[in-house]
């Protein structure tokens, strides 16, 4: 158990223009769960290979508890990677694919056999310890791909999208043990993925990473609630976020767009004091969207009316797409909608749960947690 | 049931099929092997000599004593042997190392130097044999005659001289490429991050190799050592020009040896004995071949 610093920490490839990794700095807690999570080619895992020690660092440091591991070879930085294909040995069993590395320490017979056999009965897997690889499950393969890393007691586990290769159920399955492991072991853990409900699931903090850059560090609730910029926004929460460009409009007090018509908050206001009679991003996430009817038609007058695209029914909710003005919007209702293609629908949205972002930086407008705040500051912020 | 003479002709129409099927190859593996296996075990019990055409008979076992009692053969039987295990050693450590630089990222223009490492194996033997004799060997104008004298030592005549030793120098020459072409398709096909998975349980370089990559070449060495055997042991068209199996039965390996007897002595009982023990050789390595492709095949299934 260590904490792990990476500070300012870039990578450039030979020949690359940009930085694979651009000044990355984060501070791990002693045992804390991180997630990396980013599109693909945005540098989550070249981040972790650098603290693996198979990339080299382009600049700045990394520190593995009270030690700068610049220059320590990878197996001497106490560290132990679970790899996207497990990456086991595959004319080994899996006692010998699990005692390797201590046998390559020259541990004493009896002390690897307990550390093989502790770990296979943590991770539910002494039945299996004569077979190979090859006559494994993709789910009993990733067991013993962590049961390699456990028996190495690391101070840091790097896991690099360990789940992607399994199917759906196994994976909810897996993300689950690995959330219960992480607990049971308390080792500081870094995770990398680009499914963004993994990392909303297991992390205990997430960062955010898009070409390199680092978005926004935060808890899971707060990229969800405070996100700092559209990119953020859009990429957590599924189905995404609906952004509509609205403008300011400064004697109603409302934003204003073709087919919708929203009342601004009072955190609003001082928000959006510079923008008054300009245009802004709006945005809102699909679940707080609601179907205007007879019963709440006088409740509110927040109102976005279009005509219903593509309806997807998935039993808990109905997933309903209309085209309000030049915008899809998507909406997350309930299932015993009446709606049908085709159909005029009118929409209407809590204030409260509005997002605001710059038109042109596409920054939040609204207040960000502090910790959200400090690592904006020089985040690339720009649509591709 | 209710129709028994009907499902009868039915498997009788599905056994013919299959007849019908199998019959071609069956037919083709009739003539170009059973054929003549049987034609040299039967002449190897014959008095048949192509001088003598009209001394007939039976021959008993009188050819087999012949050529086991020959000093020729015997010393066939030993080159042969010599030669095949030499060459398997020469190839398969020169081809592995070879395998393993031009796996290597880091090799400036490896895939110009591989093209080029890879090419005497595209050579006919026989021009192989004469490359060698004439362009490399020769002790007058030789390259490795210039070599020699260059470096103030008069030249060695290797053909003469060490004989076998230039032979089997030449066949690993032809057949080092055949080894790394194998073993660096292999090599290739390890996983990057098996090795990686490895740095990080602590493997060095050696340890790498030692436990996580020739473990996992050990089917594709197992292959070219079964195939270069076979090869090995029929080794003729280079033997036959660069030295004639001489000086004496320095270089003369059992294929040789036969030929010796069937066009030199024109004793095709002789000769056809000699191939008797040719082809026992043979299938003592053909067993293992096909167990090991067996067994690669129960694997996969």
């Amino acid at each position: 158990m260590a904490i792990v610093q990476l500070k300012d920490i870039c990578k450039q490839f030979d020949g690359g223009e940009a930085n694979a990794v651009d000044h990355f700095d984060l501070t791990t807690r002693d045992g804390e769960f991180v997630v990396l999570v980013g599109p693909s080619g945005c540098g989550k895992t070249t981040t972790m290979r650098m603290i693996a020690g198979l990339e080299e660092i382009s600049k700045g440091e990394l520190w593995i508890g009270d030690r700068n591991v610049d220059g320590i070879p990878a197996k001497d930085r106490d560290i132990a990677m679970v790899f996207q294909s497990y990456a086991l040995y595959p004319h080994m069993s899996v006692r010998e694919n699990m005692a390797f590395s201590l046998k390559l320490k020259k541990r004493p017979k009896a002390e690897i056999t307990k550390a093989v056999n502790d770990a296979a009965e943590i991770l539910g897997i002494q039945n299996l310890l004569d077979r190979k690889p090859k006559a494994l499950s993709g789910g009993q393969r990733q067991r013993v791909a962590l049961g390699r890393a456990i028996v190495r007691q690391p101070q840091v586990f790097l896991m690099d999208e360990p789940l992607s290769n399994l199917d759906a159920k196994m994976r909810v399955e897996m993300r689950a043990e690995i959330v219960k492991l992480h607990r049971k072991l308390g080792v500081t853990t870094f995770y990398v993925t680009h499914d963004q409900v993994e990392a909303m699931t297991m992390g205990q903090r997430i960062v955010v990473m898009r070409d390199g850059y680092i978005q926004q560090i935060d808890a899971p609730n707060a990229l969800y609630e405070r996100p700092v910029n559209m990119f953020v926004a859009g990429f957590i929460g599924t189905p995404s976020m609906n952004f509509l460009k609205a403008r300011v409009d400064d004697a109603s007090q409302r934003l204003i767009g073709e087919g919708f018509s929203i009342a601004m908050e009072k955190a609003h206001e001082t928000a959006l004091a510079n923008h008054l009679g300009r245009e802004v991003w709006a945005g809102v996430r699909p679940e707080h969207l609601d179907l205007v009817t007879d019963a709440n038609a006088g409740t509110t007058d927040n109102q976005l009316t279009g005509t219903v695209e593509v309806i997807e029914p998935l039993g808990a909710v109905t997933i309903v797409q209309v085209r309000v003005g030049e915008h899809i919007v998507t909406a997350e209702l309930d299932s015993h909608t009446s709606l049908a293609m085709g159909d005029p629908a009118a929409l209407t949205c809590d204030s409260h749960k509005l997002h605001l972002f710059d038109a042109a930086s596409e920054k939040t407008l609204l207040e960000t947690s502090d910790s959200g705040k400090r690592t904006t500051g020089d985040a690339k912020t720009t649509t591709a | 049931m209710a129709h028994p003479n009907k499902q009868r002709s039915k498997q009788a129409a599905a056994r013919l099929r299959s007849a019908a099927l199998i019959g071609p190859a069956a037919v083709y593996l009739f003539i170009w092997m059973i054929v003549p296996l049987a034609m040299t075990v039967y002449y190897s019990f014959r008095r048949y000599n192509l001088i003598e055409p009209y001394i007939k008979g039976n021959a008993g076992f009188s050819n087999y004593a012949n050529i086991i009692t020959d000093p020729n053969f015997i010393a066939g039987i030993i080159n042969t042997l010599i030669l095949v295990v030499s060459c398997l050693v020469l190839t398969v450590m020169i081809g592995l190392a070879f395998a393993i630089v031009y796996n290597n990222d880091h090799v400036v223009g490896k895939n110009l130097l591989r093209t080029f490492a890879a090419s005497p194996f595209f050579i006919m033997p026989v021009v192989t044999g004469l490359l060698w004799k004439n362009l490399m060997l020769n002790p007058s104008f030789g390259l490795l005659a210039a070599l020699q004298r260059a470096l103030g030592i008069s030249p060695i005549a290797f053909l003469s001289k060490v004989p076998l030793a230039s032979v089997i120098g030449i066949i690993s020459w032809q057949w080092t490429p055949f080894a790394m072409l194998v073993l660096l398709a292999s090599l290739s096909a390890i996983p990057e991050d098996i090795k990686e998975a490895a740095y990080l349980d602590g493997a060095g370089a050696w340890q790498t190799f030692r436990y996580i990559v020739l473990p996992q070449l050990g089917r594709s060495l197992y292959a070219v050592i079964m195939l270069e055997t076979i090869f090995f042991l029929v080794i003729f068209g280079q033997i036959y020009v660069a030295t004639s199996g001489g000086p004496g039965n320095a270089s003369t390996n059992l294929p040789y040896y036969i030929y010796l007897q069937a066009f030199s002595s024109y004793d095709i009982g002789a000769a056809s004995a000699g191939a008797v023990f040719a082809i026992i050789l043979a299938n003592i390595v053909a067993i293992f071949l096909v167990r090991m492709i067996s067994a690669n095949i129960r694997e996969d299934s």
